[in-house]
């Protein structure tokens, strides 16, 4: 824990500037003997300075270098920041130089985790970190702050508390038996006490909906008979938008061909064959891949052809859409009407005039209520941990709700309502688990 | 030259010289009055919720007080009868002349114990290590080990109001050296409050006017090898009364004559426990109190007014007693009293209660900060026990939190201390579905053995038990009910719906409506209550103990999790300070402990687990 460690701290791309960050004792004493400007070792806390970083009498970068002592910087211990200016190569440069001079590489997420192992975080905050590092969108940037600020945590807190308050409720009575000023507790009157803490719960997950849309984005499947206009219905969508570039290998979960942004919120069409953008790749995919496509995708668009019959081919696809979120997009609209289906969510439209495309747009703003999202105030869950101990801490209420029929005494019931107040208390880091934290830290990605 | 020297005769002292003493060690139990052995103070009554588990756990282990409070009380009830088997605790009205009498009978008929009848004022240390006591007379006694049980009479003051009188409880004499002795050696002390309500002559008493309380109609005893030895109709009344607007002005008037609120009082007192003046102060908005009358012996004509307890001057105690419902002619026998006291703090203790500044020294009882007879009983029976076993270079009896009361007791103690003197609550326990009233046999007896408090006789009985337990199970998972004429018609006289198909009686009494009293009419169960008893519960909640054993486990891996004894956290970079302090200061068996430790937080056990890995593991 005591050596020093560095890392680019800076999202994956192409942007002028990249900031290393640099972190433990060592810190300010080995940037200062790469540093040409003032002597670091010298300066106030939490101050910038100009210079530029040397090695062997060259000049590798043009930077602003920012300095903080411990213990009031983002891991506690020394920190210093390198902003560089010249590009992903010279910022590589100087990183080399760093380890040269005896520092170590970050291992993933381990600026996360000495900030979390030093007190400063909790583990939702050390979660939400590392969802910072990954976004992409400002509605994700904010999501991620407002978790980094606690407000998680927050609402964790206050069910948690209408929880203790009812388990003190029955440890009085249970401890003091002859104390007459506590409500009794009993298998009459706790289904409503417990029945508030499950909606308090059910509304967390509710919300937790909203931020994994935010987070993880739409994955967004393009299905239908070969030749009816997949591909150009992708990239014109992608055109329009100026597509999101993303730099795929590594950093995304799903193979996808690409991403535009609706509303703050990332659609990813997604080509479960891991091809890449090749011009008609997406016009081969015939109907056996279409029919997996579908099981991966959260939004599935069928596109049909205007000028053709209704098939066999497009009745099974259509069959396997009944439970997934879809629209069915009929392009050619300009050529002779073969086609005749009823269906809800059909749009008509021609991927070569654009014509049709503004309609499917809003039609998937108003399927995933994306306006909704936009205005309303950002303190959503997203993390797939927290939201599986708040579903493990509903089951734990639920299970105590339906023993309640059973006739069950309360101080049985209460080990159920006390084990979900424990997981709660897991998602703030509050009960310790030695698991937890080895998993939670293998998740971090290099970087930050 | 004894092996064991115990200094006090108080509930602690008793247990652990005769534990002591049936281990084979030559044992000596000083005490100031021989007069005051097994004394009650406080309140007249044995148990409670979790401490009449805690007896029960004492007798498992081959201690007296079940044994004891078995022959010497006038009332006894189950608590928390109606909420579920996990929390069910009994209570006795202990007569305080025949309890007392039956210890001491009982540490006389103990062979390897005698008892002496003087002050200790300080100790011998020598390289450390204790070697014996000192007498006020300078009379010096040399021995292996010396367990502390002083009770509240270190450098004891008693507070009425403005008064202030150096002394033990009854007025009795104080040791006024051997906690500045004890500070010498390095031991740390702190100051404790504790009180006790005012008592009544009973020929005083308008009981008219007050609700009856009653003992319960079925017989229960403490011990696991006792009969009932009183009859349910001859049970004494406890009673019920409340109090009322002009008490709780004549309190409010005279706050500032209170030894507590007019600040005559440095201790710090317990929350679970408050003076009245405390209750009017904290709850202003409650109308009335809740007090109970409970006789304090058969023998004498005085009864203990429980829920009062004051610090006020006696004038004001007089007014307040008199505004009480059919106390308006009350005489006061005895006034109600704070008490200050030393305690030494608790966290400088193993967990096997020897101390960890001065080897072979242990301590129980209120000396580490507990309150009530029955957490310094336990106490006394584990230190009487690990004296021995220290002596004996026997690995020390250490009870886990999911194995005993006693081991959630002692765990707190010397892994969190206390501020306030500590009470056993169930809530306390987090395992407490498994630490029941009725299995404490099945959870100790089998330890007691194999630490040589319990005889042959005794084990053999335990297995007995378990035999016919799992004999019962057997039965009625392999019986299936037969439907006829004969067993419906039970079922319509219970008013129970007869089942569709026909399933074992095992899956049977896990429905909600059905006993084991109800099977016991469908087939003949020729077992004791006990076993019925027990076999219903394991069965009927078997989900939730199984539950309970899980997280149990958990705990364990935790406690697994062993650090060295000599770690030098010093090493151990990036600890907070707070944590860093106090793991210094308790050094934790393992990882499970130090995390109970308030102040250390999770971060600061991953960075403690991290540094064992790489330091141990590799």
């Amino acid at each position: 824990m005591s050596d020093t460690i560095c890392a680019i701290a800076t999202a994956r791309g192409v942007g002028a500037i990249s900031i290393i960050r640099v972190s433990g004792p060592e810190a300010i004493a080995t940037v200062a003997k790469i540093f040409d400007g003032k002597d670091l070792t010298k300066v106030k806390s939490h101050t910038i300075h100009y210079g530029h970083i040397i090695s062997q009498n060259e000049i590798i970068d043009e930077v602003l270098v920012s300095i903080m002592k411990a213990p009031k910087t983002y891991t506690t211990e020394d920190v210093v920041e390198i902003n560089t200016h010249g590009g992903i190569a010279p910022t590589k440069k100087v990183l080399e130089i760093l380890l040269e001079n005896g520092l170590r590489l970050a291992e993933p997420g381990e600026f996360t985790k000495r900030a979390f192992l030093n007190g400063r975080l909790d583990l939702t905050e050390a979660e939400a970190v590392e969802e910072l590092i990954n976004s992409e969108t400002d509605l994700e940037r904010k999501l991620a702050l407002n978790t980094i600020n606690g407000k998680i945590s927050k609402k964790i807190k206050k069910v948690r508390d209408i929880i203790i308050d009812l388990i003190a409720n029955i440890e009085v009575n249970i401890d003091f038996p002859e104390y007459e000023d506590a409500l009794q507790i009993t298998l009459d009157n706790l289904p409503p006490k417990l029945t508030e803490i499950k909606k308090e719960l059910e509304s967390l997950l509710e919300e937790s909906k909203v931020g994994t849309l935010i987070s993880q984005g739409i994955k967004v499947a393009i299905v239908g008979k070969p030749n009816v206009g997949k591909s150009s219905l992708l990239n014109t969508l992608l055109k329009e938008n100026k597509a999101i570039v993303t730099d795929i290998a590594g950093t995304t979960r799903d193979i996808v061909e690409g991403e535009i942004e609706l509303k703050g919120i990332r659609l990813k069409f997604i080509d479960t064959a891991g091809i890449r953008n090749t011009t008609d790749v997406v016009e081969k995919i015939g109907v056996d891949k279409s029919l997996t496509m579908i099981d991966e995708a959260d939004l599935v668009i069928h596109v049909l052809n205007n000028n053709e019959e209704y098939t066999e081919e497009d009745a099974q696809i259509n069959a396997k859409l009944q439970n997934k979120v879809h629209i069915t997009y009929v392009n050619k609209n300009d050529l002779p009407a073969k086609l005749k289906i009823e269906n809800s969510h059909v749009i008509y439209g021609n991927t070569l005039t654009l014509e049709g495309i503004e309609p499917l747009k809003n039609k998937i703003i108003e399927l995933f209520d994306l306006d909704k999202i936009n205005t309303s105030n950002i303190e959503v869950i997203s993390s797939i941990r927290v939201i599986n101990l708040i579903k493990e801490a509903l089951n734990s209420i639920n299970n105590a709700l339906n023993n309640i029929a059973q006739n069950i005494p309360v101080d049985m019931l209460a080990i159920d309502i006390k084990h979900a107040w424990d997981l709660l208390g897991e998602i703030t880091g509050e009960t310790y688990q030695d698991e937890l934290l080895d998993t939670l830290f293998s998740k971090f990605c290099l970087g930050k | 030259m004894y092996d064991l020297i115990v200094v006090g005769g108080g509930h602690a002292g008793c247990e652990a010289a005769h534990i002591g003493a049936v281990l084979g060690l030559k044992t000596a139990l000083v005490t100031a009055n021989i007069k005051n052995i097994a004394d009650m103070p406080c309140n007249p009554s044995i148990g409670g919720t979790a401490k009449g588990i805690i007896v029960r756990e004492i007798d498992a282990l081959g201690g007296l007080m079940g044994i004891v409070a078995d022959k010497s009380h006038f009332q006894i009830k189950m608590l928390n009868n109606g909420k579920g088997p996990a929390v069910r605790s009994l209570r006795a009205q202990a007569d305080k002349i025949t309890y007392p009498k039956n210890m001491l009978a009982a540490l006389k008929n103990t062979s390897n114990l005698e008892i002496i009848e003087s002050m200790v004022e300080d100790l011998i240390v020598d390289n450390s290590q204790v070697k014996g006591i000192i007498l006020s007379d300078g009379t010096k006694i040399s021995s292996k080990a010396v367990i502390l049980t002083t009770g509240t009479y270190l450098k004891g003051n008693i507070l009425i109001g403005s008064q202030n009188t150096p002394g033990g409880p009854h007025g009795e004499a104080r040791s006024n050296y051997l906690s500045d002795n004890l500070k010498k050696y390095g031991l740390s002390i702190q100051r404790l409050k504790t009180g006790t309500p005012p008592r009544i002559k009973a020929s005083s008493i308008d009981f008219s006017v007050m609700q009856e309380e009653l003992g319960d109609d079925t017989y229960h005893t403490f011990s696991f090898d006792t009969e009932p030895l009183y009859e349910i109709n001859k049970q004494q009344k406890c009673y019920l009364l409340y109090t009322n607007e002009q008490t709780h002005q004549i309190i409010r008037d005279n706050l500032s004559k209170s030894a507590m609120y007019g600040g005559y009082v440095t201790g710090v007192g317990p929350r679970y426990c408050p003076s009245i003046e405390d209750k009017i102060v904290r709850f202003a908005d409650k109308k009335r109190h809740q007090l109970f009358l409970e006789p304090e012996s058969i023998y004498y004509d005085e009864w203990y007014l429980q829920g009062f307890s004051t610090s006020m001057p006696i004038d004001i105690q007089e007014k307040m007693v008199h505004s009480l419902p059919g106390l308006e002619n009350a005489e006061i026998t005895k006034y109600a009293y704070a008490i200050e006291y030393d305690a030494i703090d608790p966290l400088q203790m193993k967990p096997s209660l020897e101390n960890k500044v001065i080897a072979n020294l242990f301590t129980a009882g209120q000396i580490n900060g507990t309150s009530g007879y029955e957490e310094a009983a336990a106490q006394g029976l584990i230190a009487g026990i690990n004296a021995h076993h220290k002596i004996k270079n026997i690995e020390p009896l250490i009870l886990k939190r999911n194995e005993a009361y006693i081991g959630v007791l002692i765990d707190d103690l010397v892994t969190k201390g206390t501020a306030e003197p500590y009470r056993m609550l169930t809530s306390r326990a987090e395992f407490r579905l498994i630490l029941r009233h009725d299995n404490a046999d099945l959870r100790l007896r089998k330890i007691g053995y194999e630490n040589g408090t319990i005889d042959d006789i005794r084990y053999q009985k335990l297995l007995l038990k378990e035999n016919q337990i799992n004999e019962l199970k057997n039965i009625l998972r392999n019986t299936n009910l037969s439907l006829n004429p004969k067993t419906e018609e039970i079922f319509k006289k219970y008013a129970i719906a007869i089942p569709k198909s026909s399933i074992s009686l095992y899956l049977l009494l896990k429905r909600p409506e059905i006993t084991i009293d109800f099977l016991k009419e469908i087939i003949p169960l020729d077992y004791e209550p006990s076993i019925l008893e027990e076999v219903e519960i394991e069965i009927k909640y078997e989900g939730y103990i199984a539950k309970s054993y899980k997280e149990a486990e958990k705990m364990l891996k935790l406690e697994e999790k062993l650090i060295p004894e000599d770690l030098n956290y010093q090493d151990v970079i990036n600890l907070a300070s707070e944590a860093r302090q106090k793991l210094e200061k308790i050094r934790p068996k393992s990882i499970g402990q130090a995390a109970r430790i308030s102040g250390v937080n999770p971060s600061d056990i991953a960075i403690l687990s991290v540094y064992l890995k790489r330091k141990y593991n590799k």
